[in-house]
C-alpha cells in the first residue's frame, strides 16, 4: 500500500532559487507551446537519437508514428486508471477485513461480560454451542444421505461409486450448464471425502517423478468458470496430470459448492495425484460472512444444514500443506519466524474448526464432565499471554484498525484478545463456578467502572492465573501446546509476506503475521527448503515473487474484484522445480468488454464502494470538515475535503485524483460539503426509518450483524425472533459503546419485522442496506480526472 | 503572463501530480518504482512522448549501474522539466485525423483492419500485437468492419466518460474460451513480476 506522499515547498533559499528555474522553464514552455507549428510536431523532430525520424520523411511512416503515440498515450492513461481502481479494491479489501477483527473481540467480549442471571447467556450459548458432541461414527449416521430419495423428475447428474472417469467428467458438464447436485449425492460424495480426508497426514508429501510436471493452483473462490478454464489448457486431474489445489476454493463467487464437489470427486478418483491444502477460508465462521454459507443454504434449503456441518468436518480434516521433492513447500497463507514443519506434522489438525473458535478437547482425554451439556475448556488463545514481544509495527502501515474499536491499542489486537481461558461450565449453569470466576463475572456488568478496554484486560490477565490454578485442566503445559499449535495453524492460513526484515502480527488481517525475507531465508533453510509457493493474495497478473525469489504468490481467481480487475494464473512444475506460469482471464464477460470499458467498469464499481465506505463515516466526516470550516459556512476547499476524507477513512489513496469521480459539484475549488454527503448515497428502505445516524451504524456493521444473525439461527430458518434481534443489538451496542437507546431499537426492530409475525428475516434486512448509487447527472461537465 | 505567485502554486500543483502518479506504482512504498512502467507513468501524466523519446528519458532517469529501478530524487526533478517545459506535447486532433487520412489513400473515410494492422505493425514505432489487438477491439466497427476513423478520434478524443455506450461496444477480443495466453518460463531466482 502506498504512503501518501506530499513534497512539501517549503521556501528555503535553495528552493526558492530552484523554484526560479523551473519558473523560467515553465516560461519556456509556454512560449514554445506558442511558437511552434503543430505540423512539425508530427515525429521528425530532431533529437540526438531521433536517426529513426529523421529518416522518416515518408508521410505514411510520420502518420503510423503519430498514431502509435497517440494511441500509447491513451493506453497508458487507461493503465493507470486500472491501477488507481486496482488499489481501491485492496485498500477496500484489507480495511474491510479489519471487521473480521471486531466480529472477533465482539465474541471475547461476549463471553466476558453476559452474566448467568441474564437471559442474554441463551443467546450466547447458543451461538457458541459445540455440536461435536458425537464420536465420528455417530456422525456418519446423522449425515447418512440413503434416506434421501432422488425424485424421477430430477435432470441433473447422477453419481454412482467408486466413481470413474466419465462419471466425473458428465459431473463437470452438468456444473458447465448451471445444473445443480441432488443433495443426496452431495451427501454421499462429501461423506466419502470425509473418509478419506481423516486418512491423511497433516503435510502431504509428493514426489515428482521422472516425467510428470505438477500442476499448482491458487485461490478460486467460487469462480468455477477459472476452474473449468484451468482444465480446459491444462486438462483434468489424472495421474499424468497431478494437481495440487492450494486453498481458498470458497467464499465470494457464487459456485463455491460446485468448486468444491469437482474438486472432491478428483480427489476421490485420484487420491495420489490430487492434493488439496486448506486456506483461511475453509472455515464455517468465515463462511458466515463471505457468502459461502449463504450460498448453500440457497441452493439447498432443506439439506443445506447437514451439508454445512459436513463441510465442516471436512475442512478441519483438509491437510495444510505440500510438500514436492522436500523442496518446494506450497501452503495457503504463509509463515512465521515460529513456523516449525515437524511440530504441524504432529499436531491434530481436527481440532482446529475455525480461526474464530478456540481448541477444543477431546471427549476420549479422560474428561469426566457431562458431555451433553456440552462442557468444554475454552483455552486461551492470547499468545500474548505467554509473553511474546509486541513490536511496533516497522513498516508504514497505512489501515488502522477500523472506527469500531475504540481506544484499542495495537497490541491489544495483537494479543487476540477475545477469548479467555474460562471454561464453559460457567457459561452455562450458575452452578459449579469457583469462588473467584464467580466474582469475576458479577464484577463484570460495568459496575467496576472501568472502561471495556480495561475490563478485558483484567479478565484476561486473571483467566491466566485462574487456569492453572484450576485443577480440572491439569497442568498449565496443555494450554502452552495448544497456544502454539494454534499459532502454527493460524500462521500457516493467515500470513502474508512483506519487503521489510523480520515477522510482525498480521493486523490487517487480525491473524497470522507479516513475514520478512530473512524469515523466508532461516526457516526454508532451517527445512532445507528451496521455495516456497502460497496463495491468499490477489495478485493482478495472477502470480508474483517476492523475497530474492524463494517465495511465489499463485492466484487463479480471475477478475476477482470485477470484471477485468485481474488475470489468474497457475503453475507447472516439473522435475527441475522451476516454476512455468500460465495466465488465463474468465472471458464470458470481458468478451463483450473492451479495454476501456472493462477498466471503465470496474473503476465505476470500485467508486461504488469507495461511496459506501464515504457513506459509513458520514458523522465522522461532518465533523472533520467542520474543523475546516469553523464559521460553519457549509463550504470548504477541496484541498481540506482531500485531507478529512484522508483523515477519516484512513485508506491511502490518490484523493485528489479521486475527487473528480466523488465530487461531482465544485464552484472555483470548493464545495458544500453537508450536500455533497446528502447526494453521496441512499439507502434503500422499505419503510422509513428516521433516525438516520442509527442507520448509519447499522450499516457500518450490517456485515459482522449478518453473521452474528446466522450464528443465532442456528436452524438456518433464515428467521430469527424479534427478541434476539434485540439482544444481539444491545449487546453489540454495548461492546462498540455506541449510545442507542432501547427505545429506538425496538422500533427499528419493529419496523423491520414486515409482516409482523414477531420475527425478521434476515435477507431482508440485509436488503435495507444496498446502497443505490446516486445519479452523477449533475457533474456531466467535469473536466476529466487525471 | 502568469506571475510568481501564481507559478509556484502551478510548480507545486505540477510536483503533486507527479508524486501521486509515482506513488501509484510504488508497489513496496521505498520511493521507487519499475523502470519498466516509467512510460506509464509519464504518459499518464499527460505527455506524448515517442518510444524513441521515452528511451532517452529512461536512460537519463536509470542510475548508472542499472538496477532496474528508478528512483524518486531522480524521478521528480527531470519530470517537473518535461512537464513544465512542455516537451511531449499532445497532438491535436486535426493533426490525428490528417495522420489517418495519410493511411486512407483512396479516401473512403475509413480503414479495413488488415490495413491498419500492416502501417501500425510494420512502419514508425511498431505495435505488439496485443497492443494491435486492443486498439482494433476498440476501433473496429462491429457492422462494417472497417475502422470509421473520423468518429473513432472524435469519440476518444476525450476520454472522461467510459460508461457512455458505444457502438464499438461489442467486439469479440478472443476468440477461444480463454484470453490472452501468456507464457513466461521464469528461472529460480529472477522474477518477471515485480518483487
Amino acid at each position: 500500500m502506498k504512503g501518501c506522499i506530499s513534497p512539501s515547498v517549503h521556501l528555503s533559499e535553495l528552493q526558492q532559487i530552484h523554484t526560479h528555474y523551473l519558473f523560467i522553464i515553465m516560461l519556456k514552455g509556454l512560449q514554445s507551446c506558442w511558437d511552434s507549428d503543430g505540423a512539425i510536431d508530427m515525429g521528425c523532430r530532431v533529437t540526438k537519437s531521433n536517426q529513426l525520424q529523421l529518416k522518416a520523411c515518408d508521410p505514411a511512416m510520420r502518420a503510423a508514428l503519430l498514431i502509435q503515440r497517440w494511441y500509447r498515450q491513451y493506453a497508458a492513461r487507461l493503465e493507470m486508471r486500472r491501477r488507481c481502481t486496482w488499489n481501491i479494491f485492496q485498500s477496500i479489501e484489507y480495511s474491510g477485513q479489519q471487521d473480521h477483527i471486531k466480529l472477533y473481540n465482539f465474541f471475547g467480549y461476549l463471553m466476558d461480560h453476559f452474566t448467568s442471571a441474564s437471559s442474554q447467556r441463551n443467546l450466547v450459548s447458543q451461538m457458541f454451542r459445540e455440536s461435536d458432541m458425537f464420536q465420528d461414527v455417530e456422525w456418519e449416521r446423522q449425515f447418512c444421505y440413503k434416506d434421501i430419495e432422488v425424485p424421477d423428475v430430477y435432470g441433473g447428474p447422477h453419481l454412482s461409486f467408486p466413481l470413474t472417469v466419465s462419471i466425473v467428467t458428465e459431473l463437470v458438464d452438468a456444473f458447465k450448464n448451471k445444473q445443480k447436485l441432488h443433495a443426496r449425492y452431495v451427501l454421499q460424495l462429501l461423506g466419502k471425502t470425509w473418509t478419506l480426508l481423516r486418512l491423511m497426514p497433516n503435510i502431504s508429501h509428493v514426489c515428482s517423478c521422472k516425467h510428470t510436471e505438477i500442476t499448482i493452483c491458487g485461490d478460486l473462490h467460487g469462480h468455477l468458470e477459472d476452474l473449468l478454464l484451468v482444465f480446459y489448457k491444462n486438462g483434468f486431474p489424472s495421474a499424468e496430470t497431478p494437481y495440487v489445489f492450494n486453498g481458498d476454493f470458497v467464499d465470494r463467487g457464487k459456485e463455491s459448492m460446485e468448486i468444491l464437489l469437482v474438486l472432491f470427486a478428483f480427489l476421490l478418483l485420484y487420491p495420489l495425484d490430487v492434493h488439496l491444502n486448506r486456506g483461511n477460508h475453509e472455515d464455517h465462521i468465515v463462511n458466515l460472512r463471505y457468502g459461502f454459507t449463504k450460498e448453500v443454504l440457497g441452493k439447498y434449503p432443506v439439506h443445506g444444514k447437514m451439508i454445512l456441518k459436513l463441510l465442516q468436518k471436512i475442512f478441519s480434516c483438509l491437510p495444510l500443506a505440500t510438500v514436492i521433492d522436500q523442496k518446494v513447500l506450497i501452503l495457503h497463507g504463509g509463515i512465521s519466524d515460529k513456523t516449525d514443519l515437524n511440530l504441524i506434522a504432529k499436531l491434530d489438525r481436527r481440532r482446529f474448526v475455525s480461526a474464530l473458535r478456540p481448541l477444543t478437547r477431546r471427549e476420549a482425554d479422560g474428561d469426566d464432565e457431562d458431555v451433553s451439556a456440552g462442557r468444554r475448556r475454552v483455552q486461551s488463545l492470547t499468545h500474548g499471554l505467554t509473553g511474546q514481544s509486541r513490536q511496533e509495527l516497522p513498516r508504514h502501515s497505512e489501515l488502522h484498525s477500523g472506527s469500531g474499536l475504540t481506544g484499542r491499542s495495537r497490541q491489544e489486537l495483537h494479543s487476540g484478545s477475545g477469548l479467555t481461558g474460562r471454561s464453559r461450565q460457567e457459561l452455562h449453569s450458575g452452578s459449579g463456578l469457583t469462588g473467584r470466576s464467580r466474582q469475576e463475572l458479577h464484577s463484570g456488568s460495568g459496575l467496576t467502572g472501568r472502561s471495556v478496554d480495561e475490563e478485558l484486560r483484567e479478565r484476561r490477565r486473571l483467566a491466566g492465573l485462574s487456569l492453572s490454578s484450576d485443577s480440572q485442566l491439569g497442568s498449565a503445559e496443555v494450554l502452552e501446546s495448544d497456544a502454539e499449535e494454534w499459532k502454527q495453524i493460524v500462521d500457516v492460513l493467515w500470513s502474508d509476506p512483506m519487503s521489510q526484515n523480520g515477522c510482525v502480527p498480521n493486523e490487517v488481517r487480525g491473524g497470522g503475521c507479516y513475514w520478512g525475507p530473512d524469515v523466508t531465508q532461516e526457516v526454508l533453510d532451517r527445512h532445507k527448503l528451496k521455495l516456497l509457493i502460497r496463495s491468499h493474495e490477489c495478485k493482478q497478473e495472477g502470480y508474483e515473487f517476492c523475497h530474492n525469489g524463494r517465495v511465489l504468490t499463485i492466484f487463479s481467481a480471475s477478475n476477482y474484484y470485477d470484471v477485468g480487475s485481474n488475470r489468474g494464473a497457475y503453475i507447472r512444475l516439473g522435475p527441475d522445480l522451476i516454476p512455468h506460469f500460465k495466465q488465463f482471464q474468465a472471458s464470458r464477460s470481458t468478451r463483450e468488454l473492451t479495454l476501456r470499458q472493462s477498466v471503465g467498469r470496474t473503476e465505476r464499481s470500485a467508486l461504488q464502494a469507495l461511496r459506501m465506505q464515504l457513506f459509513t463515516h458520514t458523522s465522522a466526516l461532518i465533523r472533520e470538515f467542520q474543523e475546516y470550516d469553523p464559521q460553519c459556512t457549509g463550504v470548504i476547499s477541496v484541498k481540506h475535503w482531500a485531507e478529512a476524507v484522508e483523515k477519516v477513512l484512513r485508506l491511502s489513496l490518490p484523493w485528489r485524483v479521486l475527487r473528480a469521480q466523488l465530487v461531482t459539484s465544485t464552484r472555483d475549488g470548493t464545495l458544500n460539503y453537508q450536500h455533497w454527503l446528502n447526494q453521496l448515497s441512499v439507502i434503500q428502505t422499505h419503510t422509513e426509518i428516521a433516525n438516520t445516524s442509527l442507520l448509519e451504524t447499522l450499516y457500518k456493521h450490517h456485515s459482522n450483524l449478518e453473521s452474528i444473525f446466522r450464528m443465532i439461527d442456528t436452524d438456518h430458518s433464515g428467521l430469527i425472533s424479534l427478541e434476539e434481534f434485540h439482544q444481539t443489538w444491545r449487546l453489540l451496542s454495548s461492546h462498540l459503546q455506541t449510545v442507542i437507546s432501547d427505545e429506538a431499537i425496538a422500533e427499528l426492530a419493529d419496523s423491520i419485522d414486515f409482516n409482523k409475525d414477531g420475527s425478521i428475516d434476515i435477507n431482508e434486512f440485509m436488503e435495507a442496506f444496498r446502497l443505490v448509487e446516486q445519479c452523477r447527472g449533475v457533474g456531466e461537465d467535469e473536466p476529466a480526472p487525471q | 503572463m502568469a506571475d510568481k505567485y501564481n507559478a509556484e502554486t502551478i510548480i507545486t500543483e505540477t510536483q503533486k501530480r507527479i508524486s501521486n502518479a509515482f506513488d501509484v506504482f510504488d508497489h513496496e512504498s521505498n520511493k521507487t518504482v519499475d523502470v519498466r512502467e516509467i512510460g506509464t507513468i509519464i504518459r499518464s501524466l499527460g505527455c506524448f512522448p515517442s518510444e524513441a523519446e521515452l528511451h532517452d528519458v529512461i536512460a537519463e532517469l536509470e542510475e548508472e549501474e542499472p538496477t532496474g529501478f528508478v528512483r524518486y530524487e531522480k524521478f521528480l526533478p527531470t519530470v517537473t522539466k518535461i512537464l513544465l517545459e512542455r516537451k511531449f506535447r499532445p497532438i491535436p486532433e486535426d493533426l490525428l485525423l490528417q495522420a489517418f487520412e495519410v493511411l486512407d489513400q483512396q479516401k473512403r473515410g475509413h480503414l479495413e483492419p488488415e490495413e491498419l494492422t500492416k502501417y501500425l505493425t510494420q512502419e514508425g514505432e511498431p505495435f505488439t500485437q496485443e497492443e494491435m489487438d486492443e486498439m482494433l477491439s476498440a476501433a473496429v466497427d462491429p457492422d462494417k468492419n472497417v475502422i470509421l476513423y473520423k468518429d473513432f478520434i472524435s469519440f476518444y478524443w476525450q476520454d472522461g466518460h467510459p460508461e457512455k455506450q458505444t457502438k464499438w461496444s461489442s467486439n469479440n477480443r478472443v476468440d477461444e474460451m480463454g484470453s490472452s495466453d501468456t507464457q513466461t518460463a521464469v528461472a529460480g531466482t529472477s522474477g518477471a513480476a515485480i518483487t
